[in-house]
């Protein structure tokens, strides 16, 4: 544990505009779309921090721009103690080795008329092992994702979503990261073979020591890998704090409605409960709405929360929340009868 | 009408021609659904689930072959003449799909797309009633400003606001039964459970009888008054929620509950099952479960179980009283 409290990825202050449409001459943009606003959050070796959030709130950029896949708009990004915000592409290839990623759809992030063994070798090259070593460690791998050694042979079309995911994974842990950004890696995979993935993630970061930087939009899964959790909304990062403590006593309205929507696979509790239903939808990121971005939609709200946008303010040490009246939820008044939810 | 229920399927079975001769993607399921209750059928991708409701409702390819009853209050579905399933689908029977974006035609209007389901059914009506109707339909599903919306374009509604309409839509001719086929599957959470709850008041408010597909337990969960679990195009075990939930039978149900995280208890480790399913190319012959099942025995790659009452649910498994008892999760 005691590595837990370096940080090997610290990512302070990072937003990301993109440009939307242009000005009567094209020398401009006509607005700009703040798709990540001000996001801190850092990840020592063998940690998994979750992001969490609805589609839009701005996971899956924040996730590329920490790859420097997207350039941020400002910020710092520090790997292993290195700035990386302004690297230049060449300077940045080194890097990549202590920095890789998994997408969601491992079919198209996997070469169609390439071999499991082609597709391994890539990476491993660009670290310059020889031809033997690198069959070696094709072997190695494909047992560390456990899957059969025939499977080197083979092409991606042809092996099931589970199966070619554990690829992409082996892949992204080939030249032995430090950091790997985890963008919906089970969101495509049936509940059985999901499982199976998040098992194998759990156990290889045990083994090796990896960061893990989580993202996905089922609470359920961000709880089962993560450590710590950020919860996003509109751009920024409204509650964190460690795994069990979000989930048993989020302070924030949007995290509380986020856990209350979700179903229980539980009959009897499932009818049982009460549930927050969020209303309207989410605003235009265009137009933010001013002061607190889910004002619009808080049942808490006053009219301090549209002049006066809230930080991000310890609650508990460790657990902060961007809220000017945080609080456990009002509608749940047996937290502690082991119904929180 | 009491006595008779509302949809009884009885060995309805869909094939496909493949390569190597006709492959079966439903084979021979049973299910029963009474008037105003909802039934769920979950499966996990390819389990056959969409196909046997597309096959009684003929929206399958001419080149399936479909066999088998469905009696839809009584009357024959499977085998009518297209002209006549036609004057049911839509009137007597509703349906919400999945991706309401590619359900509806882009360059029509939302008002004009539902006054269209409303006048193909009743040629009466006029054309200002029929709008007046849309808009209130619009409103009975909680869209905001419906005069307005149903003045614009598919695309210009939000993915949940583009399913409410597909479910006003779907009521507009007052149906008794809807068939909803993931309807849920790609909205965010906080919008899934604003669907939810719309749909579940619409339901018991006006009495339809709903079967609801899905690969989610929990949307199930909380809908559903009988569950059907389905695998490699059959049922493998059905029962009311609480006993698919806490008295499982079936090792593969006992699985799919086991894999799923918990969203408010820590899970220590999840229990996967190994394994993918069954490709419809290449069935194993027996129970199509047996490959991936930690019970399975020699007996079980021989012969294909029947669905048969094991203790309170009905389960296709040769070993089933073993497990009986032991698939209680949470109480």
């Amino acid at each position: 544990m005691s590595d837990m409290t370096i940080p090997v990825l610290d990512v302070r202050n990072l937003s990301k505009d993109f440009p939307i449409g242009s000005n009567l001459l094209g020398t401009k943009p006509a607005q700009m779309l703040r798709a990540v606003s001000d996001v801190s959050f850092s990840v020592a070796a063998g940690e998994t921090f979750g992001l969490v959030g609805e589609s839009g709130c701005g996971k899956s950029t924040l996730g590329r721009c920490i790859l420097r896949l997207l350039e941020p708009s400002s910020g710092t990004i520090v790997l292993a103690e290195r700035d990386i915000t302004k690297c230049t592409a060449a300077e940045m290839r080194p890097m990549r080795r202590d920095l890789q990623i998994v997408f969601q759809d491992p079919m198209s992030s996997l070469h169609p008329s390439m071999t499991i063994a082609r597709i391994l070798s890539e990476g491993l090259r660009l670290v310059g092992l020889d031809k033997k070593t690198e069959a070696t460690r094709i072997t190695e791998l494909l047992e560390l994702v456990q899957l059969p050694q025939d499977v080197a042979a083979r092409y991606p079309h042809e092996l099931s979503g589970g199966q070619r995911q554990r690829i992409g994974i082996a892949r992204a842990i080939s030249v032995n990261p430090k950091v790997v950004v985890l963008d919906e890696p089970v969101s495509a995979l049936d509940v059985s073979i999901q499982a199976g993935v998040l098992n194998l993630l759990r156990d290889l970061q045990n083994r090796l020591n990896i960061a893990f930087v989580f993202i996905a939009h089922d609470l359920s899964v961000v709880r089962y890998v993560s450590h710590r959790i950020g919860v996003m909304y509109l751009g920024q990062i409204i509650e964190v704090g460690p795994a069990e403590v979000l989930f048993k006593n989020p302070q924030h309205p949007y995290t509380q409605a986020l856990l209350s929507a979700i179903p229980l696979a539980d009959p009897r509790r499932e009818r049982s409960r009460t549930r927050t239903i969020l209303q309207g939808e989410l605003p235009n990121p265009l137009d933010p709405p001013s002061g607190c971005r889910f004002r619009t939609r808080c049942a808490r709200v006053q009219p301090r929360c549209a002049t006066e946008a809230p930080a991000l303010n310890d609650a508990d040490p460790g657990h902060s929340v961007a809220c000017h009246f945080p609080g456990p939820d009002p509608t749940k008044t047996s937290l502690k009868n082991g119904a929180p939810l | 009408m009491t006595g008779s229920p509302l949809l009884e399927i009885r060995d309805l079975r869909a094939a496909f021609p493949g390569p190597s001769g006709p492959v079966e993607a439903v084979r021979g399921i049973d299910l029963t659904l009474e008037a105003s209750e909802v039934l769920g059928i979950v499966g996990e991708s390819g389990s056959g689930k969409s196909v046997a409701m597309m096959a009684l409702l003929q929206l399958l390819p001419s080149t399936a072959t479909i066999s088998g009853s469905a009696r839809f209050k009584g009357q024959e579905l499977i085998g009518m003449p297209r002209r006549e399933i036609r004057q049911i689908l839509g009137k007597d029977i509703g349906c919400i799909f999945q991706d309401p974006l590619s359900a509806f035609n882009p360059v029509l209007t939302i008002g004009a797309q539902i006054i269209e389901a409303i006048r193909l059914h009743d040629r009466k009506i006029s054309k200002r009633a029929a709008l007046s109707r849309a808009v209130e339909l619009l409103a009975s599903v909680s869209i905001p400003q419906p005069q307005q919306r149903a003045r614009q374009y598919p695309h210009e509604f939000s993915g949940g606001m583009r399913q409410r309409a597909m479910i006003a839509m779907a009521l507009a001719n007052e149906p008794s039964l809807l068939i909803a086929d993931e309807p849920t599957t790609a909205l965010d959470v906080t919008v899934q459970a604003q669907i939810l709850d719309l749909m579940r008041k619409l339901a018991q408010e006006r009495g339809i009888g709903m079967v609801l597909i899905t690969h989610d337990l929990g949307v199930v969960a909380g809908m559903a008054r009988d569950i059907a679990v389905m695998y490699g195009g059959r049922v493998v075990e059905t029962g009311t929620a609480e006993q698919i939930f806490y008295d499982t039978n079936h090792p593969y149900t006992q699985g799919l509950i086991a894999a799923m995280p918990s969203l408010d208890q820590k899970t220590d480790m999840l229990v996967s099952i190994e394994g993918t399913p069954p490709s419809i190319f290449s069935r194993p012959p027996g129970c199509s479960f047996a490959p991936r099942c930690h019970m399975a025995q020699p007996m079980c790659g021989e012969t294909d179980p029947e669905l048969r009452q094991v203790n309170t649910t009905l389960t296709a498994c040769l070993r089933a009283e073993e497990l009986a008892g032991q698939g209680r999760v949470t109480a």
